[in-house]
């Protein structure tokens, strides 16, 4: 591993709160953690730990009221094209756009490309994530599978320096999820994009993760990170991924238990 | 009765083995549809076979009737129109509606536009917005009149105020509900790309929001159409240069009859060629497309 090389994102003691009407709920506390170029970085834990919240403090949704996130040394303020987000829901398309139109849109829009080329662009990648019979169709006609593929290509012609995804296959069929795990992974593969990954799957997290964020639930904190190798599909049935699994799985079970007991003499 | 509902078990079944044929050969799975069921599915087709009987029905009881004053059979109707029609009389009167009219509803929906921009981006402006569409929205237009009257004189002045006030607030009200109910993940998809302020509006919330935006602008038009012709009867007795509403009013009083069914066939197939063609195609062009309306 390079260690020499400067981390791309950098979180910092970062805690992230929301403000409703008659409460003030802490979703995050001082989180911290590294990303590093082409990394695929997992955020794993339990319902409500807070994941998606820590994703939209990076992609500048959200301001920390403790903390710092910055990106190539530099604080992030608002949302900006340079951290593509993949949300979990389906409908993040542009209905009134199609396919094409979808991935060609936010190009122009940052200014990242113009006109043939940004055409180009958009067509290359919807070819990689294989949706190019649907490039004229809009997002109305295609399934959810096929909606996330838009939203990943788009996210992906933009090349930007992260690529954030909350959850992106959770509401698949796991037919349908594991091909698109593999496709994330071939596509790393060729292109080496550094990318920030949401999960509630121990085993998405080891197969998608090279190294993986475990939290704490409500509020989340960082109970470990850990590496995750390069465990392929090959690999799944072997005693390191199983055991890699289980260790994940008691660290996540120890803290419930821990807390439920809290709860309980408390 | 049946045994009690803890001890139920499904029904022990065999098991189903099959394999799946290739269908592709059948054709039935994709089929072209007939001459006359394409013909059947325009909707302009069947509604064009209702009016023919609705003419016919006409004819037949004018005729039974047979009292011109009272009733005028439908070709006598298609007589007198043809005759306004072509003496320039009734064209002239129709551009002259319609002139107000386009002020009118353009007025409305740039005031709508104002409105709803500050609704969106204040809170001020929203609690505006709705009270002042829960005070006005109730209010007929036409019920203005006299005040339109009495501040802008007899004119177009207060044909447009009596248009504005029909127009705004049902495109104001419909394009802010459209507005706010626009989903929390397209607004994040669309700041992610690096949209803020005029352009996220008008790239974003407008699209979205366009099915909304359209029904305003639909029955915006079906209220402002209605008003002017009303508007019209009302004051055309003391205007000289009158619309389609004037034209009706006058024709009336010279105990024309079937230029008055004339005029009023007029005010029908306008509404109904703005409805069913210009509204129609911008929806099968757009929110239909798009698959946000069915
Ligand atoms: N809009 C909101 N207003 C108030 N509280 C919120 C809001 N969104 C999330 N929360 C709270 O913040 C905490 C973290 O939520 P978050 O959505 O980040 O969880 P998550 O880890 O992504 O869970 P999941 O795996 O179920 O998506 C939760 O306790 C939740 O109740
Ligand atoms: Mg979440």
């Amino acid at each position: 591993m390079d260690q020499a090389s400067a981390p791309l994102l950098e979180v910092r003691g970062v805690t992230l709160q929301y403000k409703t009407d008659q409460h003030l709920v802490t979703a995050t506390w001082r989180v911290d953690f590294d990303v590093h170029p082409a990394d695929r970085f997992v955020l794993l834990g339990p319902s409500g730990c807070g994941k998606s919240t820590l994703l939209k403090g990076v992609a500048g949704f959200m301001a920390p009221v403790e903390g710092t996130i910055a990106l190539k040394g530099r604080p992030v303020e608002r949302p900006g094209p340079d951290r593509m987000m993949v949300f979990q829901e389906f409908d993040q398309l542009l209905p009134w756009k199609t396919v094409e139109d979808n991935v060609v849109f936010p190009l122009e829009i940052a200014g990242r490309a113009k006109g043939l080329e940004a055409r180009e662009r958009a067509r290359a990648t919807i070819a990689k994530v294989g949706l190019s019979k649907f490039r004229e169709v809009y997002p109305h006609m295609l399934s959810g599978g096929m909606k996330m593929r838009v939203a990943i290509a788009r996210a992906m012609a933009m090349e930007p320096d992260i690529l954030l995804m909350d959850e992106p296959f959770a509401a698949l069929d796991a037919l349908t999820r594991r091909k698109m795990q593999e496709e994330l992974l071939a596509l790393w593969d060729e292109l080496r994009f550094t990318v920030l990954f949401v999960t509630h799957s121990i085993e998405e997290a080891i197969l998608v993760g090279s190294r993986i964020l475990l939290m704490s639930p409500h509020p989340g904190q960082v109970r470990a990170e850990l590496n995750a190798g390069t465990f392929g599909r090959g690999q799944i049935d072997t005693p390191e991924f199983a055991a890699l699994a289980r260790r994940i799985h008691d660290m996540l079970f120890a803290e419930r238990i821990e807390s439920e007991g809290r709860a309980g003499h408390g | 009765m049946a045994e009690p509902i803890a001890k139920r078990e499904p029904p022990l079944r065999p098991e189903i083995l099959r394999q799946t044929r290739d269908v592709s050969g059948l054709g039935a799975v994709e089929r072209p549809l007939t001459a006359a069921e394409r013909l059947m599915n325009q909707a302009g087709v069947r509604r064009s076979l209702i009016l023919i009987g609705l003419a016919a029905a006409w004819q037949l009881y004018g005729q039974y009737v047979g009292n011109n004053l009272i009733l005028p059979t439908f070709f006598e109707v298609l007589e007198a129109l043809w005759e306004v029609s072509r003496s320039g009389e009734l064209p002239d009167r129709v551009l002259t509606s319609l002139r107000v009219l386009t002020i009118g509803y353009t007025a409305g929906i740039a005031l709508a536009a104002v409105l709803t921009t500050l609704a969106v981006s204040t809170r001020l402006g929203a609690d505006l917005l709705s009270t002042l569409t829960a005070m006005f929205n109730p209010l007929p237009a036409i019920a203005l009149l006299p005040l339109a009257l009495l501040w802008f004189g007899l004119g177009v002045g207060s044909l447009v105020f009596v248009l504005i006030h029909s127009v705004l607030w049902a495109v104001a009200l419909n394009t802010h509900s459209g507005f706010s109910s626009v989903p929390e993940t397209l607004r994040m998809a669309g700041q992610n790309m690096g949209l803020r302020g005029i352009p996220f509006v008008a790239r974003i919330l407008v699209p979205a929001a366009f099915p909304s935006i359209l029904t305003g602008l639909k029955i915006g038009w079906a209220f402002a159409w209605r008003t002017l012709i009303a508007a019209e009867l009302v004051f055309g007795v003391s205007s000289r240069s009158g619309g389609l509403g004037w034209f009706i009013f006058e024709k009336r009083n010279q105990l024309e009859t079937a230029s008055v069914f004339a005029g009023l066939l007029a005010v029908i197939v306008i509404g109904l060629v703005v409805e069913s063609v210009v509204f129609r195609s911008i929806e099968r062009r757009t929110v239909r497309r798009w698959g946000m309306q069915r």
